[in-house]
């Protein structure tokens, strides 16, 4: 596969923060099913999911919101066991949340009464890090993102934006293996998002690291991912798995490109059938 | 500001106005003290040592009592948000005692504890705890599941999630259950004071009536107001540096 040489020249960089992520970060997925309740009312929200997923890939998971896809990635987080199969991050079962598979939600996950700094020295802190130690990497992460400015802020300070690279800059304080984002982007207003996804790339190719990206942005996804992996509502699993040719670095100009409006054009089609299959699957 | 002042200026007339003609419409203002002999009697008072003897004793129990209620309260309220078991256990004790009001305890309390010191600081104990226990569970509870997902995925040993997490997200609930329970605590103080005790400004306030020493009922009932009023100031002005978050955000 093309992409992963692509990413392998990426871990050189990655040195630059001190990335350890080179050969780490490969998530295997394997027959995972997920049922929620018991009984007749046990609803599947994934259903024999398999996947493979190589160090330093950067893979959005797409699809139509309730199609399991976040389910699939708390999996991989260990907030969810699976009802059957298993997930392994470096050859290790998953069991429960860690700090080498690093977590960005939605929004309104950092701690408000922590400073911003003290948000992105939390990983470092509990790991029983010193002071020094901690206070130098919160500095490191904080020029990355570019926040240096508000250290000593408090989130709610802040903008939805800048709090969310907090939030990616907190996760990667961890040095983690695997980046998870779910949804990361969904509440912020076009503009921004367009300026975290660019903002996202850069930080990913120095920083080499596999992410794992939940999305039902069509263009979000291919503008980010070297591979989409598109899923289908009720019982959730992965219908399709496209390649994204694109070159890197991706520039917002790309997003009217004949590449990529193919590709586009495959996605919301699979997603289209899918998610009336959905609605039919409702009305019944 | 300016209304504010100009109001308690007129009640201070109104006040003196209806003592001066002893008023007696319904309410009886015959016996009720003018300002002026409230204000000096107090002032005569300041010169005492007894007067300050009063005070001192009425805050130790205070202290006392608040303290512990203040400590197993929160203890209480977190390992019940934490624990259904003991949730489970402890609630349904919650849900009987706390109706029963501090008065209400006076003659068990005299029984039960060996000294009179001892059941009044009991009774002050008993009225801080309940509102403390409850906001605290309340303010676990309330704890965002994202934080502590975001913890966990971050790291945290569970002890970590706690006083990193939890505690800080229930500390407004917290601060609140704690300046409610100061109050309650003076409450529930003045009525052990009243029914046993040589000390104490409730003492003070009983005995003058008794003695039929009028002005003194006043003063001793405008420095437990006083007292009442600082003393929650002051917990707010504790809690304050922990909640500085909190204003930031607004």
């Amino acid at each position: 596969m093309n992409v992963q040489v692509v990413s392998l020249e990426r871990h050189s960089k990655a040195k630059r923060y001190g990335g350890k992520s080179g050969g780490r970060g490969h998530v295997e997925i394997k027959d995972v099913t997920v049922r929620f309740g018991h009984g007749a009312d046990a609803q599947q929200a994934v259903k024999e999911t398999s996947l493979d997923i190589p160090p330093g890939q950067f893979v959005c998971l797409l699809g139509p919101s309730g199609c399991g896809k976040s389910t699939l990635l708390n999996c991989v987080a260990g907030y969810v066991k699976p009802s059957a199969g298993t997930v392994l991050v470096d050859g290790e079962t998953v069991k429960e949340p860690g700090p080498d598979r690093g977590m960005v939600f939605q929004q309104y996950s950092l701690f408000p009464w922590k400073t911003i700094r003290n948000n992105i020295a939390f990983g470092p802190m509990v790991a029983g890090r010193g002071h020094t130690e901690c206070s130098s990497i919160a500095n490191t992460f904080l020029e990355m993102v570019g926040l240096t400015r508000f250290a000593d802020r408090y989130p709610a300070e802040l903008s939805g934006g800048m709090q969310q690279r907090v939030g990616i800059a907190r996760a990667l304080a961890n040095y983690p293996s695997v980046l998870l984002m779910d949804e990361p982007f969904g509440a912020l207003d076009a503009q921004t998002r367009l300026m975290m996804q660019e903002n996202l790339l850069k930080i990913w190719s120095e920083f080499g690291t596999t992410v794992v990206f939940v999305t039902h942005d069509v263009d979000e996804a291919i503008f980010l991912a070297d591979r989409v992996l598109v899923m289908s509502a009720s019982p959730g699993s992965v219908i399709a798995d496209l390649a994204v040719p694109l070159p890197r670095p991706r520039l917002a100009k790309m997003a009217t490109a004949p590449d990529f409006m193919q590709l586009k054009k495959q996605c919301l089609e699979q997603i289209r059938s899918e998610s009336l299959k959905a609605f039919e699957q409702q009305d019944r | 500001m300016a209304i504010s002042l100009g109001a308690l200026l007129a009640g201070l007339v109104l006040w003196h106005l209806v003592t001066l003609y002893k008023l007696d419409f319904y309410i009886d203002f015959e016996n009720v003290p003018s300002p002026v002999r409230v204000g000096s009697s107090f002032l005569a008072h300041l010169a005492t040592q007894d007067f300050y003897i009063h005070i001192g004793v009425s805050m130790q129990r205070i202290m006392t009592g608040y303290l512990l209620a203040a400590v197993l309260g929160i203890t209480a309220g977190v390992v019940m948000a934490r624990s259904r078991i003991a949730r489970a256990a402890i609630y349904p004790y919650i849900e009987i005692l706390r109706p029963i009001p501090a008065v209400a305890w006076i003659p068990l309390a005299i029984l039960m504890w060996p000294t009179e010191e001892s059941s009044i600081i009991y009774i002050t104990f008993l009225g801080a705890l309940f509102p403390i226990v409850l906001n605290t569970l309340h303010g676990v509870e309330q704890t965002p599941e994202v934080l502590v997902r975001a913890a966990r995925s971050l790291g945290a040993s569970r002890l970590q999630i706690l006083w990193h997490v939890v505690l800080p997200a229930a500390l407004p609930s917290i601060a609140a259950g704690l300046a409610i329970g100061m109050g309650v605590s003076w409450f529930s103080l003045l009525a052990g004071e009243i029914i046993s005790g040589q000390y104490g400004i409730g003492y003070f306030t009983w005995n003058a009536y008794s003695l039929i020493n009028y002005p003194d009922i006043v003063v001793g009932m405008l420095v437990i107001g006083g007292l009442g009023t600082l003393s929650t100031y002051a917990v707010r002005l504790f809690m304050r540096p922990f909640l500085a978050w909190q204003r930031r955000a607004r």
